[in-house]
């Protein structure tokens, strides 16, 4: 066999060429941009993560939540500037005085995106799927935990469904029967995916009505009731949105398309943002806000979120078994300071659990006290000035600020308090496993709001609730939200959780650090956008100015 | 050739076995598993799910259930992504990570193979200096590095590119120069070594006293024997090029295997990460066969044993 150079080529060439008929891609984002006037409205939109699916009932994440809300819609939608519920497919509503009856209108002629009529019997269905346990939809609880008779029925227990409270007396009402009377209900059907309605004759053309895994959210397959239909989803790079002709509103949705990119990595959808590609990122990387915030402010949004940042204390290891020594850690962390040169994102500090200004809710209660109060604390808790106090083991996931916050924290409580800690570093799910296992001394949590209700901050610290994993329980906590849930005004609710804050100020299984911002990058171009707090902003309202 | 492929591929069913095993079991005894979320799902919930999935069977009959899968070419639905099978995601995403590792290696190769040559000719002379010190520099900078101030270059400051995406033949640009240029200061080098090697020897010697031609000397005579450390380094950096992309796949946005690779074990997504192993094991051990036959063609003192 003689060599020639020519063999080499024969070894490389084919690759040179196979790699070199990439496959025409579908035109740079930027391309669409260029179309003949009058400019087509495209909002791209950077989403942080490739969406697990598009089955509302199915999904549990951020990114699913926004391409849901621009292709569905539930009988209650949100009122972009104010946040507050508003008619969807629904045009009216009606709460009984004892607050356990809600009665829905529907609007007449309305359509889904394929043409049909969309019926009282699709939004049965659909919620009849939602508590399906065939389906195990991971929010079942929000329709159960609410609705007379549901959770029997997810419990096997009943197998009727006409005997769960929700029904239609006629083609164009819709009533639902609950448990409690639940002020926040129009609230949690606006905000949340758990109650949408779906096409049930096409779910049931791809499979069982409830089964989880079919292809019918494919684009082709999906048909939607909202002011977008799906056009193309090409996993890991794009899915297009197109105005949706059929939606009962089409009348006032200004953008032609919205383009959602899956944007995992933060750093690379900031420069994406930077080359045009992108109208709003999800995020920004923490180092880059003060840039932003010194050369270009004009694209920097840094909004107020429905969460808290905190320190889980599991209670029932010492020395956090005492509630001396947690009141003292509380007040040892200089929580202004740690905003201004750790995390930099203009949040609030949090001297409570309920973030205040909450569906008109502020609470009174406030971790309160000096340094010396602490050093106090610490010393009738028998260890002056930290002395005979093993350190505490302080647990935090690896993603964004988490480590810098514990390492300032844990230099705070050491000057402070004479207390030393020993911070661990956990992967997401490993940590995750920690604390519901409860195997963890003290660790950094967030939570946040699927709804604006103070409920939300408060129902999870009830005694064996799943994400309490503090281990603490309080009977009086626990009469106080079992008088608030059966409460039917805001006002005796509001009193309540204002004692359950208290409670809460005053055992410290948690120590709330800060309220949430949500800082990330919009052009000046976008329109038709409003502040909420829930990161709530309805595609339907949003245009670009030319 | 055929005797001693179909030897070697008799070899590799035990060992993509143990694999398969080993990674079933270990992925399972990671602590948390595919529906551990911050919001905990409810005890009912989580029984309902996990018997939609098979878990609440004992862990030997899931194993051996998988197993009877694999055989017959399922890799299974993934958790993560409930409307997609991992064979589908792999379907959808390795062709753009082979893709880009092919572009890659022609970059490596293009630009690589001609320096290490010019370096070892030029051997000691300012020529050699700035060849090597590219390599140098190239091995150096790690793609994160460059990555970023490529885009920042040529797609935020010169806006010729889009910082990132995969959408047209202007996109795999980017990523294949900075995937490839690494792998190009390798070959560089290694070329070069071999060259050097290769210039000092008889039949080289002999054939400039015969009269052939510098050109011809190198590229028909030298080469040949010039190439062998670059062969044996190809196989290892294809497998490498394909599939540790994840770093390149995430700076540039690339819907490629790599980034599923490492996000299905964060994920706990017990079938894709089986999924993408298996994947993986079988690529390394094809390419490696690959280089052993391109070896000995390469190589006439060497035979199929």
């Amino acid at each position: 066999m003689t060599w020639t150079p020519w063999r080499l080529a024969a070894l490389v060439g084919p690759l040179a060429l196979l790699a070199g008929c990439g496959r025409p891609g579908p035109g740079g984002p930027s391309g669409s941009a260029q179309s003949p006037s009058p400019p087509r409205q495209v909002l791209r939109y950077g989403n942080s993560a490739e969406p697990q699916d598009l089955d509302p009932q199915v999904v549990t994440g951020t990114p699913e939540y926004h391409l849901i809300q621009c292709l569905f819609e539930g009988l209650l939608t949100i009122d972009g500037r104010t946040g507050q519920p508003a008619p969807g497919l629904a045009k009216a509503w009606e709460v009984s005085p004892d607050g356990l009856t809600y009665t829905f209108h529907l609007r007449e002629n309305l359509r889904w995106s394929d043409g049909s009529p969309i019926t009282t019997d699709d939004v049965l269905k659909s919620w009849k799927r939602m508590i399906s346990p065939r389906l195990a939809s991971e929010y079942a609880y929000l329709i159960y935990n609410f609705v007379a008779g549901a959770k029997d029925y997810y419990d096997g227990k009943e197998t009727d469904f006409s005997r769960v409270g929700m029904r239609a007396p006629d083609g164009r009402t819709v009533v639902v029967n609950l448990v409690n009377p639940t002020p926040y209900l129009a609230s949690i059907i606006a905000n949340h995916t758990a109650w949408d309605v779906l096409p049930v004759a096409v779910l049931s053309r791809f499979g069982g009505l409830d089964e989880r895994s079919t292809p019918w959210t494919r684009p082709g397959n999906l048909v939607c009731c909202g002011p977008f239909m799906l056009k193309e989803w090409v996993p890991q790079q794009r899915i297009v949105a197109v105005r949706n002709p059929n939606y009962w509103d089409a009348a006032h949705v200004r953008l032609d398309e919205v383009d959602f990119f899956p944007t995992e990595d933060i750093a690379a959808e900031e420069r994406m943002f930077r080359a045009g590609q992108l109208d709003r990122t999800q995020e920004i990387p923490v180092s880059k806000i003060d840039t932003y915030r010194r050369e270009n402010p004009e694209v920097l949004h840094i909004d107020p979120y429905l969460g808290v940042y905190f320190y889980r204390c599991n209670v029932t290891r010492p020395p956090l078994d005492d509630v001396r020594v947690r009141r003292a850690l509380a007040l040892g962390i200089d929580r202004e300071s740690l905003i201004r040169n750790v995390t930099r994102g203009g949040e609030t500090p949090a001297y409570a659990v309920s973030p205040p200004g909450d569906a008109g809710y502020t609470p009174r209660a406030r971790i309160a006290g000096t340094l010396e109060d602490a050093r106090r604390l610490l010393a009738e808790a028998g260890y002056p000035g930290g002395k005979g106090m093993k350190p505490i083991q302080l647990l935090y996931n690896t993603q964004a600020n988490n480590k810098q916050i514990a390492e300032a924290i844990q230099e705070m409580w050491r000057r402070n308090l004479g207390v030393e800690s020993d911070l661990i570093n956990q992967e997401w799910k490993v940590y995750l496993d920690s604390q519901h296992t409860h195997n963890y001394q003290m660790e950094r949590s967030g939570w946040i709001a699927d709804y604006p209700d103070p409920h939300v901050f408060l129902e999870v610290w009830e005694s064996g609730n799943g994400n309490n994993d503090t281990l603490w329980s309080n009977a009086a906590y626990d009469s106080l939200l079992h008088q608030a849930l059966r409460a039917g005004d805001n006002a005796t609710r509001y009193e309540a959780y204002q004692k359950m804050d208290a409670i809460l100020v005053d055992e410290c299984p948690v120590i709330p650090i800060y309220y949430y911002k949500r800082p990330y990058l919009m052009s000046p171009r976008v329109k038709g956008y409003w502040i909420n707090e829930l990161d709530n902003h309805p595609f339907k309202e949003i245009y670009l100015e030319k | 050739m055929i005797r001693f492929v179909l030897q070697r591929l008799i070899q590799t069913i035990p060992v993509v076995w143990v694999i398969i095993t080993a990674t079933f079991f270990m992925i399972r005894f990671v602590p948390g598993g595919p529906f551990t979320a911050e919001r905990a799902v409810t005890p009912e919930i989580l029984k309902n799910l996990e018997a939609h999935y098979g878990l609440n069977k004992p862990l030997y009959q899931q194993y051996l259930d998988y197993c009877g899968k694999i055989l017959r070419g399922d890799l299974g639905p993934s958790f993560k992504y409930p409307t997609r099978s991992v064979n589908e995601i792999i379907a959808e995403k390795l062709p753009v990570s082979v893709e880009l590792g092919l572009l890659s290696l022609s970059v490596a190769l293009g630009v690589g193979l001609p320096l290490g040559v010019l370096a070892a000719v030029k051997r000691n002379t300012w020529i050699d200096y700035l060849c090597s010190s590219f390599a140098m520099v190239g091995i150096c900078i790690p793609t994160f590095v460059m990555g970023p101030i490529l885009i920042l270059i040529f797609a935020i400051h010169l806006g010729w590119f889009n910082a990132s995406g995969w959408y047209g033949p202007i996109d795999r640009v980017l990523p294949s120069l900075t995937l490839g240029m690494v792998y190009a200061a390798y070959v560089a080098r290694l070329t070069r070594g071999g060259m050097l090697e290769v210039l000092s020897q008889d039949y080289i010697r002999t054939a400039r006293a015969k009269g052939a031609s510098e050109t011809r000397v190198i590229m028909r005579h030298a080469l040949r024997g010039g190439l062998t450390p670059v062969v044996s380094f190809l196989g290892p950096a294809i497998a490498g090029i394909v599939t540790g992309s994840f770093v390149i796949e995430t700076i540039f946005q690339i819907p490629g295997i790599g980034r599923e690779f490492v996000n299905s074990a964060f994920n706990r997504d017990y079938t894709l990460v089986l999924g993408t192993v298996v994947l993986y094991a079988g690529f390394i051990i094809g390419m490696n066969l690959v280089v052993d036959v391109v070896q000995v063609w390469l190589n006439p003192k060497l035979k199929f044993e």
